[in-house]
Formats: C-alpha cells, structure tokens, sequence
C-alpha cells in the first residue's frame, strides 16, 4: 500500500510535466493546425538558462522565472521568424518547418554549448524528502505536482477569463469568424506561442529538477511523450491533453513499479501497447476536441 | 447635392481559382437603407458580401466604405471601422457561452460606455440572450443561435451590418421573429444589407434591391419595383 501511494505521487508528478507539455502542443496545434516539434527545443533554452545562472550564481528563485522568460521569448521569437512566413501552408509545410526549427537548435546548442550532458546547480532542499508515516515524498515530486496544479489554474482563468483567452478559444474553432470580431490573427497566434513557452518553461524547470543536467537533446523524450499524451487525450482539445499527459504519467510509473522482473524490458512496447489499445476504443482520444478539422487561418 | 453612398463596390471581381464567382458586379448602400440581394444559390451573393468585408481577396474592382478605400482591408480592420458581417450558416462560437460570444462581438471596441451601451441594446432586443447567457452557444436552438450570430454584430456597434441568409433553415415562425427584428434595426440607425433567399419577406423590409445572376447583377430597384418584375423569377430560374 505505501508503494502504491508513492508510486501514485510520482504518477502524478510526471504526469503533470506531460500534462503541462502536451497542453503547450495543444494550444498551438488549435489555433494553427501546427504540430510544434521545436517545443522540445523550448525546454532545452530554459534548461541551459538555468544551468547558466548556476555558474553565475544567480540563486535560483531568480534563474527559475528567468528560465521560464527565456522560452517564453524563444516561443515567440520562433513564432514570428519560422511559422509567421509558413502560416496559413499546409500541415505538412508547418510540420517539416518545426523540424527544422528543432534541428537548427540542437546543432547550435552543440556547437555552442556542448554537445555532453552539462550539470545544473539545484538547491539542496530539491534533492531532500518528506516521509509521512512509511512513505518518503521526494520535495521536487511535491514541487511539480504544485505547479502543475498552479499553472492548470492559471489557464483555466486566462482561457476563461481574459479577453485575449476568451479570443484564444473564439479563433481555435472559428479563424474567420474570430477576425470579423476584430481579433487580429497575430495576437492569437502570438498569444498561443506565449502560452505554449511559458509551459515548456515550467516543464523544463521541473524536468530538470529531477536529473539535474541538461544537454542539446534533453527536450526531445519529453515532447515525443507529450506528443503521445495529446493523441491520446485528443489532438487539438486541451482539457484532452491534459488528460492524456496524466494517463501516460500513470501508465509509465505503473508499469515501471509493477511489472513483474522478467518484462521490464518490455515496459515501453507494452505501455504504448496499452495507449494503443485505448486508441483503438476512442479513436479520437478520451477527450476529444469538437472543432477538429474546422477552418484553420 | 446627393451624399456619396456609405458603401460602394465598382467593377467588383472574385475569383475561387479557376472559378470566377463575382463578375465586375457594381453596388452601393445608403446611410440608413436595408438593401437586399437576390438570387439563386450560386449567383455571387456570398461571394460579394464576403469580398466586401474581407474575407475572401477581390481579384479586381474597388470597394469604399465611408469615403475610404477598403478594398484590400482585413475583416479585422474592417469591424473597429463600423463594418461586419453576420455570416452564413450563423457560425456562433458553440464552445463559448452566450455572453462570451457577445463580448467576443465586442472586442474591438475600446471605450466602456459604448460597449455597456452594446449590451444593453443586444439584450433589450433580445431577452432571451439574457436568459441563456451562460449557456454554451452550441446548445442553443438554430433560431437562438441566429439571434446571438446578429446580436454578436451588433455588439460592436456597426454602421453597416450585412446579414448572410439570416432566416436559412429556420422554421416559418422564426423567420418571422428575425425580419421583425430587422425591422427594428431600422429604427436603430442601423445600416443594413441583406442576402436572402426568403424573397418576399426580404423586399417586404427592404428599401432597395439587387438581383444577382451567374456572378452579376441582372436588376436593380426599389423593393417595390422588383416585387413587379419578371427578371426576378428569371433569375431563379436560371435564365438569365
């Protein structure tokens, strides 16, 4: 009972990263119809603006939200360089165009950077945990599950709330329509791309929290992982996204703690056997997004 | 002196491709009119409505709305100008409430009194907005949803209001609630263009008329004059 209790805390804590990535996916790809493989590339720039503030000394209450701006503004600046000149292509375009995006950044961050994995300074309370009676909580499992939980409520009142938000939802199951409102296209699209960093942002600061290191390809598992959470949530729907990063977290932590010996090695074919078995029942995801296939700009 | 018209189109052209929809099609509407646009399915009435407001890329031709030239202008730029369109087929945002529908409606508009006074108008003229307003739009009947598609036009506070087939697929009861709402428009100083297929309620509001034929205009009058003539019948009829 107290593993599966911890197992369940560390579910949740991984969970909540996907959760939190295939959200970012998933409010680009209902605007624009684009399926943002850079995203990945997001996480890394925080990653090594946290590792840089480490060996300047920059305590980390600060390199925290200056790792979170720092994809922030790389989600935009991306935005405004690669996918503005493509928008309105087709998917395919879009899709091989975030590719490239992607590579051009791995290949800086090596020639740059490095192309080994590079140490992150954390404070020492990340590496500590909590016990409760037989279970021990690792503090940077508390951590993501609390913002996860903090940056799920912010989205909710921005989504519902805020006018640019309100927008947001408005241009994701009508563009043209949204524009007779007077709702500039480049405010939405830059609105989603801002969304979409902030969350890898927080992603990365937890992802890294968890290993400590970063390198040039730290942010292509996860992505790959959210991307997997956002088809089995239901492409295009965020509260699917959400879902889904949560199911694949359980279905990986599970599968990793309960797995009898002999099949561990198998975990990863029968995990994404089991997503594909619930594909199989709900076609379009658990959640599915209702404007799939509508107009996009 | 007569007043230059709030809006006009010369020489208008819109192209889908290979397919010429609009064909050097001239119009314009007064301050204060309800002009309507006749004709059958494929004639070129959406496609002009939708090239006036930006929508869709006039090929060739020019369009003034207010003096200025506005013919290459985004429908974004167009509504803050006082020029919307409630499109075909109501396209309510059926994942948002009614009332953020409505403010969605409002959104280019800045100043807080105008925008109460938006609100006001919208739920005055119709209650049952009010009643449902946090409802999901998508939920509501086919002639709610048309009334939240018109009152969400209205919401920011338009000079020129084009109604794309505002009665299509409503019962016959409806239809009769939306065109005495139009008519009340009028008496709001709303501006108004109207594509309908609803022949005789649409000159039974209207002031004035264009019947359009394969992608141009094959008779203009009063309402009055139209009722009378047989180019209109011709026009349905494809014979033109």
């Amino acid at each position: 009972m107290d593993l599966f209790v911890q197992q369940t805390v560390n579910a949740l804590a991984l969970g909540g990263t996907y959760a939190l990535l295939a959200l970012g996916l998933a409010v680009v790809f209902s605007i624009m119809g684009l399926i943002n493989f850079a995203h990945g590339e997001l996480m890394t720039i925080s990653g090594y603006t946290l590792m840089y503030c480490g060996i300047m000394g920059v305590p980390f209450a600060v390199s925290v939200p200056l790792a979170i701006s720092a994809a922030v503004l790389a989600a935009v600046a991306m935005e405004r360089i690669a996918f503005r000149p493509v928008r309105g292509g087709s998917g395919a375009t879009m899709l091989i165009t975030s590719f490239a995006v992607a590579m051009i950044l791995q290949v800086l961050f090596q020639n740059l950077i490095s192309a080994r994995s590079q140490a992150v300074a954390l404070p020492q309370i990340l590496s500590q945990s909590v016990h409760l009676g037989n279970v021990i909580i690792g503090v940077n499992k508390i951590a993501a599950i609390v913002a996860t939980v903090l940056m799920l409520i912010f989205l909710d009142r921005f989504m519902n709330r805020q006018k640019t938000g309100i927008a947001m939802r408005a241009a994701a199951e009508d563009f043209a329509v949204a524009r007779l409102m007077g709702i500039r296209a480049n405010t939405v699209i830059a609105g989603a791309f801002a969304i979409s960093g902030l969350l890898a942002g927080v992603a990365a600061v937890l992802w890294v929290s968890q290993r400590a290191s970063v390198d040039p390809l730290m942010g292509f598992t996860p992505v790959l992982k959210a991307f997997i959470a956002a088809i089995l949530g239901g492409l295009g729907s965020l509260r699917g996204a959400v879902a889904g990063g949560f199911m694949l977290g359980f279905i990986e932590v599970y599968l990793a703690a309960f797995l009898p010996q002999e099949f561990q090695e198998f975990r990863e074919p029968i995990g994404l056997g089991l997503v594909v078995l619930i594909l199989l029942f709900r076609p379009n995801g658990m959640i599915p997004s209702r404007f799939l296939g509508s107009i996009k700009v | 002196m007569t007043r230059a018209p709030l809006l006009s189109a010369q020489g208008l052209n819109v192209r889908y491709g290979a397919i010429q929809a609009v064909r050097g099609v001239d119009i314009s509407i007064n301050e204060g009119e309800i002009v309507t646009f006749l004709g059958a399915n494929g004639a070129g009435k959406s496609s002009t409505l939708n090239a006036l407001v930006g929508l869709v890329p006039v090929a060739e031709g020019r369009v003034l709305f207010d003096d200025q030239d506005i013919t290459d202008f985004a429908p974004e730029r167009l509504t803050p100008m006082g020029l919307t369109l409630a499109p075909e087929g109501r396209r309510v945002f059926g994942g948002l409430t009614v009332e953020e529908n409505l403010r969605m409606g409002a959104y280019a508009v800045n100043d807080a009194d105008r925008r109460m006074a938006a609100w006001d108008m919208v739920y005055d003229l119709f209650p049952i907005l009010h009643e449902r307003r946090k409802q999901f739009a998508g939920t509501l009947s086919g002639g709610q949803q048309q009334m939240l598609a018109i009152g969400r036009a209205l919401m920011c506070g338009p000079r020129l209001l084009l109604l794309d087939e505002p009665s299509l697929g409503l019962a016959p009861k409806i239809v009769g609630q939306i065109f005495d709402l139009i008519a009340l428009l009028r008496e709001r100083d709303v501006t108004l263009g109207i594509v309908e297929q609803n022949v005789a309620m649409a000159l039974e509001v209207a002031d004035r008329g264009y019947v359009m034929a394969a992608g141009r205009v094959v008779a203009t009058g009063t309402a009055e004059e139209l009722r009378q003539t047989d180019r209109l019948s011709a026009a349905y009829l494809g014979e033109e």
